[in-house]
């Protein structure tokens, strides 16, 4: 036993330390907010607000590091709202947000800061409802797919929609979706079913656009929903109307352009006030084809087709 | 042994003691990592656990619906469910196959074509989860969907033949080294006595190594259960109750994965799955208990 003594105790020394070490971690602040290429940089641009922007954001600021050396950009997450408020606080320079700013949160920006949020649309988040390549079906209505996807609907047989499905001997629609927290799981519900209602349990959670589309072009009873911009040669987009009786638009930039599209939103970024100095360049750099590059990378639709 | 451990306590040089305190150390923080861990997990998902969460719903409701707009529900039985029918299919595949490839390794085999087996069960046994879970996607599924004529592969069933495939070479591995543990003069008397090899390893050395191989398969059922990507990728990832081998499920750890990168930190959704892991860290704690008290069972005899 002896002979342990000394190392024992150092051990003990260190297990202790290490323990501490631990509990000192623990009660730290919680949130460490990324920060990107904060080197070199003199000016450092705040960034805040929706998830469904938060990679979109984030892919803009590793870019801009290379382009200039004279700023830098924070991005972090949290949603629109909270995006927004940061912004009437002056605690960011740009909030993101998948949504248009509303009008008493304007008013509450001018009360607090004497400034107008200044709006800029950056891209726009289209998903486009996918069927395998052999489906009988070239267009939905919204309607239909609240039947389809919602918790009282009633919709879950092909047959149901008026039409035989050869390649899909069962009949039965199987319901793609993606993981409950993700933007697009987000938007297409709401979309759908507004907010007080939710999604039927039991579909595919899948957990990218990507392998939305290629599960579907495998798979000639599915039905599922992802950006427009993941289409393969196995796989259909559907035309969709608003409502019953309303005309089909197909999901195309056109459409989504002159917003004819219904499942289709604007991205948008406000700044308090005009936008000046390393802001204005960042926001000058975003809207440029570069900038649109990147938008249209991570499965966005771009502004303007090319 | 004692002696020889104080002569040279007596004479270390300075380096040695250092050494030896290192490797201490070593063995000694796999217990903090453990700790720590748990503490981490414990303590993310404890304010929402003692504070709010109906711990009923939480594990006889099979309504997950953590980001409802209007209702949130975190109901966790259809997950449990999976995660326990998924295993149970698993070890039905991996047991029969694992220790009969045991079995034939170390009974059965010449050594030179033993060598060989235990390469290609370590490779086995190096293949990343992912790659599990793509083959499980895209292979497994166009299989599955050809064979049993159903619409769509992504099935308990699939994910089951993945994480067989994983456990595989942990239960052969471990019960070959339970059947090596068995000494020799057992096979010697019972040849003596006439037997066959078939009934020497039927009669003799399985009673015999019964608990290593117990052990062996708890520690593949445990590897299944903590398993992931395969699971996320190959079962479909529906929140159903599972109804048969061919209908889609959703397991605890694939749940974690999937939703805990883009939930907002500290938040109940987090919390929630943190809850999970603790209910994770249990499962697994239990399961590993008894394949060690199995195995000290074995020192006893």
């Amino acid at each position: 036993m002896k002979k342990y003594g000394r190392a024992g105790y150092i051990i003990i020394g260190i297990l202790v330390a290490v323990a501490s070490g631990f509990v000192i971690i623990g009660r730290s602040p919680k949130d460490s907010e990324s920060a990107v290429g904060k080197e070199a940089a003199q000016v450092i641009i705040k960034n805040k607000g929706s998830d469904t922007m938060v990679n979109l954001a984030q892919a803009w600021a590793e870019i801009y590091v290379d382009v200039t050396s004279s700023a830098s950009v924070e991005v972090s997450g949290g949603g629109s709202g909270t995006g927004v408020a940061a912004l009437i606080n002056g605690t960011v320079d740009i909030a993101n947000c998948s949504r248009q700013i509303k009008p008493k949160e304007l008013e509450q920006a001018m009360q607090n800061t004497g400034k107008a949020p200044q709006e800029f649309i950056v891209g726009y988040d289209a998903l486009a409802v996918y069927v395998h390549h052999d489906t009988p079906l070239d267009k939905i209505t919204i309607p239909q797919l609240a039947e389809i996807y919602g918790e009282d609907g009633h919709i879950t047989k092909w047959s149901d929609l008026g039409i035989m499905h050869v390649n899909c001997p069962s009949d039965e629609i199987i319901r793609i979706s993606r993981q409950s927290n993700s933007g697009t799981y987000f938007y297409f519900r709401e979309a759908l079913l507004g907010k007080s209602s939710d999604f039927k349990l039991g579909s595919l959670d899948l957990h990218g656009s990507k392998d939305v589309v290629e599960v579907i072009g495998r798979t000639p009873c599915a039905i599922g929903y992802s950006g427009m911009g993941y289409a393969t040669s196995h796989v259909k987009m559907l035309e969709v109307a608003a409502a019953d009786g309303a005309p089909y638009y197909a999901p195309n930039l056109e459409n989504v352009l002159a917003k004819t599209y219904p499942i289709a939103r604007p991205l948008y970024m406000y700044s308090l006030g005009e936008p000046t100095g390393e802001v204005k360049a960042y926001l000058d750099w975003i809207l440029s084809e570069e900038g649109q590059q990147i938008v249209e990378k991570l499965g966005f639709v771009p502004l303007t087709s090319n | 042994m004692n002696i020889l451990r104080k002569k040279s306590a007596a004479n270390l040089p300075f380096s040695e003691t250092v050494i030896e305190l290192f490797i201490r150390l070593c063995g000694i923080s796999s217990i903090v990592f453990v700790f720590g861990i748990f503490f981490f997990v414990f303590r993310e998902g404890a304010g929402f656990l003692f504070n709010g969460l109906d711990l009923g719903q939480f594990l006889t409701s099979p309504e997950w619906y953590p980001t409802s707009l209007s209702n949130k529900r975190y109901g966790t039985y259809a997950l449990i469910l999976g995660t326990f029918s998924v295993t149970a299919l698993a070890m039905c595949i991996a047991v029969p196959f694992g220790l009969g490839a045991a079995i034939f390794v170390s009974e059965f085999c010449s050594p030179k074509l033993r060598e060989t087996f235990k390469i290609i069960i370590e490779l086995l046994a190096a293949i990343p989860s992912v790659v599990w879970g793509f083959i499980g996607l895209t292979l497994m599924n166009q299989l599955i969907i050809a064979v049993f004529n159903v619409p769509i592969g992504l099935t308990m069933l699939n994910g089951s033949i993945m994480l067989a495939l994983m456990s595989v070479p942990i239960i052969v591995s471990i019960a070959e080294d339970a059947l090596k543990a068995v000494p020799d003069s057992y096979r010697e008397a019972a040849e003596a006595l006439g037997a066959t090899r078939w009934q020497v390893t039927y009669r003799v050395l399985l009673p015999a190594a019964k608990n290593g191989l117990l052990a062996a398969v708890l520690l593949g059922a445990a590897r299944s259960i903590g398993e992931t990507m395969a699971v996320l990728m190959a079962t479909g990832h529906s929140v159903n109750i599972p109804s048969g081998p061919l209908s889609w499920i959703r397991t605890l750890t694939a749940t974690i994965a999937a939703e805990l990168g883009e939930v907002a930190r500290g938040g109940e959704h987090y919390q929630v799955l943190f809850i999970i892991g603790i209910l994770l860290f249990t499962i697994t704690f239990v399961v590993n208990l008894i394949a060690d008290l199995v195995i000290k069972g074995i020192r006893q005899e």
